[in-house]
């Protein structure tokens, strides 16, 4: 701090250097309704509301306590992967064997504690190993061979996928895993994982807790702390990241991980609250987390976005997933929905990524 | 020497202080670099002192490029030694470079572009408060200081939250500068700084890179321009396909004799007789061999 006050401004302070701090004077300031629409979260979140007052309108059944704990449940299991999945995005990576990463685990957890009959959470905890282990596998073979994250985890999904179908074929003889509802813990991991609590007459999935506590420490460690500066970074700039001193390999194999630390908890979830796995699940969740994040507000090609967007895109698939049941509609509908929505979404990143930027 | 003012931020970056010597900060003595099997540097010289700015010139390919590559920690250099304090050293990555107190200001990845300006400011040296587990940003403190330190600069912006991105060249660089000067750097790389600015723009880079040397900075300043070198450098090295060229002192060196270096001077008057037979050459403005005085460095590069 010494040296740089000792010295003389190294140019002559623009006019009037007045006691007040002066200003350029060349941004003006934009209305606060104009700054808030142009962020991404904001726009997501009127997107939802949108989304939610149009099927309370159309659909009568939603506006009843109970399918709205239903929707939130649906939109808990795809927002807790799409958390991580988006903090990878803004990391500027992306991880299509995020979906069958889910199931690998819940087959790793099940069959251990089965095949062994041993406590579950000895399962539970091996699973967590093999997720995180997935996790490390593509952060580091993407940051030792510089490929692409899409080529790297197509590879990791195709192999998981037929893993997973493979190993419990050969284990179980069978295409689902064994029901272990009645072992050692099972309950205690239930009541972590997959159970249901009361509030006012209506019952509420626990992983609504879950997902809105994950997005609470997302959103605090994005924006919070040094962690969050280096996943911005990384995905803005990776040169620019690595050339100030930032960890990127660090922060990119980090990220992966964490993408696998979400599909244990997913996977643990599936696992406890239906007793058993169907192997061959899975295929194609990868991009509806994707999506989420996306319409979330995270730019595809990392750098920009937030963790509370994708509460809100995941609600919104949620919404849609049941609304159309509640609806009467034909479910078929609810891709097409998707689709619209994420378009939608990527022409409002793309406009708010060019205001940004413009000089 | 003020080598050892590196130390007063945060006590974030330099872990050891520079002992008080008259020596050069950084020395690269017949340093060489190969990519496989293309030599793209070779049997290169480079002191640089405390309080004095080294231009590096060189046109399109001389090995600029690679040369602050492997000063900053990019790349590792294949031949030859650098010095740093008279220690040997190879570094492996930039951080290693930062710690030493060695800071490159890039021209073109100096910053993330989507993220604030007290962000990039800070980027990779955050100020943090609190115990481990809610350790956090103290953004209240680090926006106090970008604002403080960009001052001390001249450079003024409304609003530290606007994306860097939104910044002109020029100020990019300058929130660069200003950043590695802030963050203790004893030597500052600047990699072709006024190669995509204005002449304003280019003059204001040019004052902060005098501000910076009086503050005690050694400067290596990589250029293709000669009149922005001659305007602040103290020595002159120009580089040519992979090897040194000239490496002379200001004293030794006119700006034109410079010019004529960066524009292939000695080759072209070697040739000046052939070309005299050429019509339409004018070979009057070309100097005589025997005119370029500066000390020519062979490659075995003894300066």
């Amino acid at each position: 701090m010494s040296m740089t006050q000792q010295a003389e401004p190294a140019v002559t302070t623009p006019p009037a250097p007045g006691p007040g701090k002066e200003k350029d004077g060349r941004t003006a300031e934009r209305p606060l309704a104009l700054r808030l629409l142009a962020r991404p979260e904001v726009g997501v979140f009127l997107g939802a509301v949108a989304v939610l007052v149009f099927f309370l309108i159309t659909a009568p059944p939603v506006r009843d306590g109970s399918s709205m704990a239903n929707i939130l449940y649906q939109s808990s299991t795809i927002g807790i992967m799409a958390l991580p999945v988006a903090l990878l995005m803004i990391g500027g990576e992306f991880d299509l064997s995020a979906g069958v990463a889910v199931i690998t685990s819940a087959l790793t957890a099940s069959m251990l504690s089965y095949q062994l009959t041993m406590n579950v959470w000895v399962g539970v905890i091996a699973a967590l190993v093999v997720s995180l282990a997935v996790g490390l596998f593509n952060g580091w073979l993407l940051v030792k061979t510089g490929l692409p994250s899409f080529l790297v985890t197509l590879g990791t999904f195709l192999i998981l996928q037929g893993v997973n179908l493979a190993v419990t074929k050969l284990i179980t003889g069978n295409v689902a895993t064994d029901d272990i509802s009645d072992m050692d813990g099972f309950d205690q991991a239930k009541a972590i994982f997959a159970s249901t609590f009361d509030v006012g007459g209506v019952n509420v999935k626990i992983t609504v807790v879950w997902w809105l506590v994950f997005a609470a420490i997302a959103t605090w460690v994005l924006l919070r702390t040094k962690y969050g500066n280096w996943v911005f970074s990384v995905g803005g700039n990776q040169q620019s990241a690595r050339a100030v001193g930032v960890p990127v390999t660090f922060t990119k194999i980090s990220l992966f991980m964490l993408v696998g630390f979400g599909a244990w908890f997913v996977g643990m979830h599936q696992l406890f609250s239906f007793n058993t796995v169907q192997s061959g699940e899975g295929v194609g969740q990868e991009l509806i987390y994707i999506a989420a994040a996306v319409i979330g507000g995270c730019l595809l090609t990392g750098g920009a976005g937030s963790a509370i967007g994708p509460v809100f895109g995941a609600f919104m698939f949620g919404m849609v997933q049941q609304g159309i049941v509640y609806a009467g509609w034909n479910p078929d509908w609810f891709k097409a929905f998707l689709g619209v929505m994420l378009l939608g979404a990527v022409l409002i990143n793309l406009y708010v990524q060019r205001t940004a930027t413009r000089r | 020497m003020t080598s050892t003012n590196g130390t007063g931020t945060h006590g974030a970056v330099i872990v050891d202080k520079a002992p008080e010597q008259d020596g050069p900060v950084v020395e690269l003595r017949s340093a060489g670099k190969s990519y496989g099997n293309i030599r793209a540097l070779h049997g290169v010289d480079l002191k640089v002192f405390p309080s004095q700015v080294t231009c590096v010139l060189g046109d399109n390919g001389a090995g600029k490029s690679t040369l602050i590559k492997i000063i900053s920690g990019l790349h590792q250099h294949t031949e030859g030694e650098f010095l740093v304090d008279g220690e040997p050293v190879r570094f492996s990555t930039p951080r290693e470079a930062l710690d030493k107190g060695i800071a490159t200001v890039y021209q073109d990845l100096a910053v993330v572009p989507l993220m604030p300006v007290w962000r990039n400011f800070f980027l990779g040296s955050e100020m943090t408060k609190g115990p481990w587990p809610i350790r956090r940003l103290d953004i209240e403190k680090m926006k106090k200081t970008a604002d403080e330190e960009l001052r001390n600069m001249g450079i003024v912006l409304d609003d530290l939250e606007q994306p860097i991105g939104t910044l002109s060249g020029g100020q990019r660089q300058c929130v660069a500068i200003a950043r590695a000067v802030y963050f203790g750097a004893r030597v500052l790389i600047l990699d072709e700084p006024t190669a995509a600015l204005g002449v304003k723009q280019s003059g204001v880079v040019l004052k902060y890179i005098a501000a910076a040397r009086d503050r005690g900075l050694g400067v290596i300043f990589i250029t293709h321009n000669p009149h922005h070198a001659y305007m602040v450098g103290d020595h002159f090295s120009v580089l040519r396909l992979g090897t040194m060229e000239l490496n002379a002192s200001r004293d030794e060196v006119s700006l034109e004799e410079l010019t004529n270096h960066m524009a292939g001077g000695t080759e072209l008057a070697a040739l000046k007789h052939e070309l005299a037979q050429v019509r339409g050459v004018d070979v009057e403005e070309l100097p005589e061999e025997e005119d370029l005085t500066a000390p020519v460095a062979t490659s075995e590069g003894k300066s």
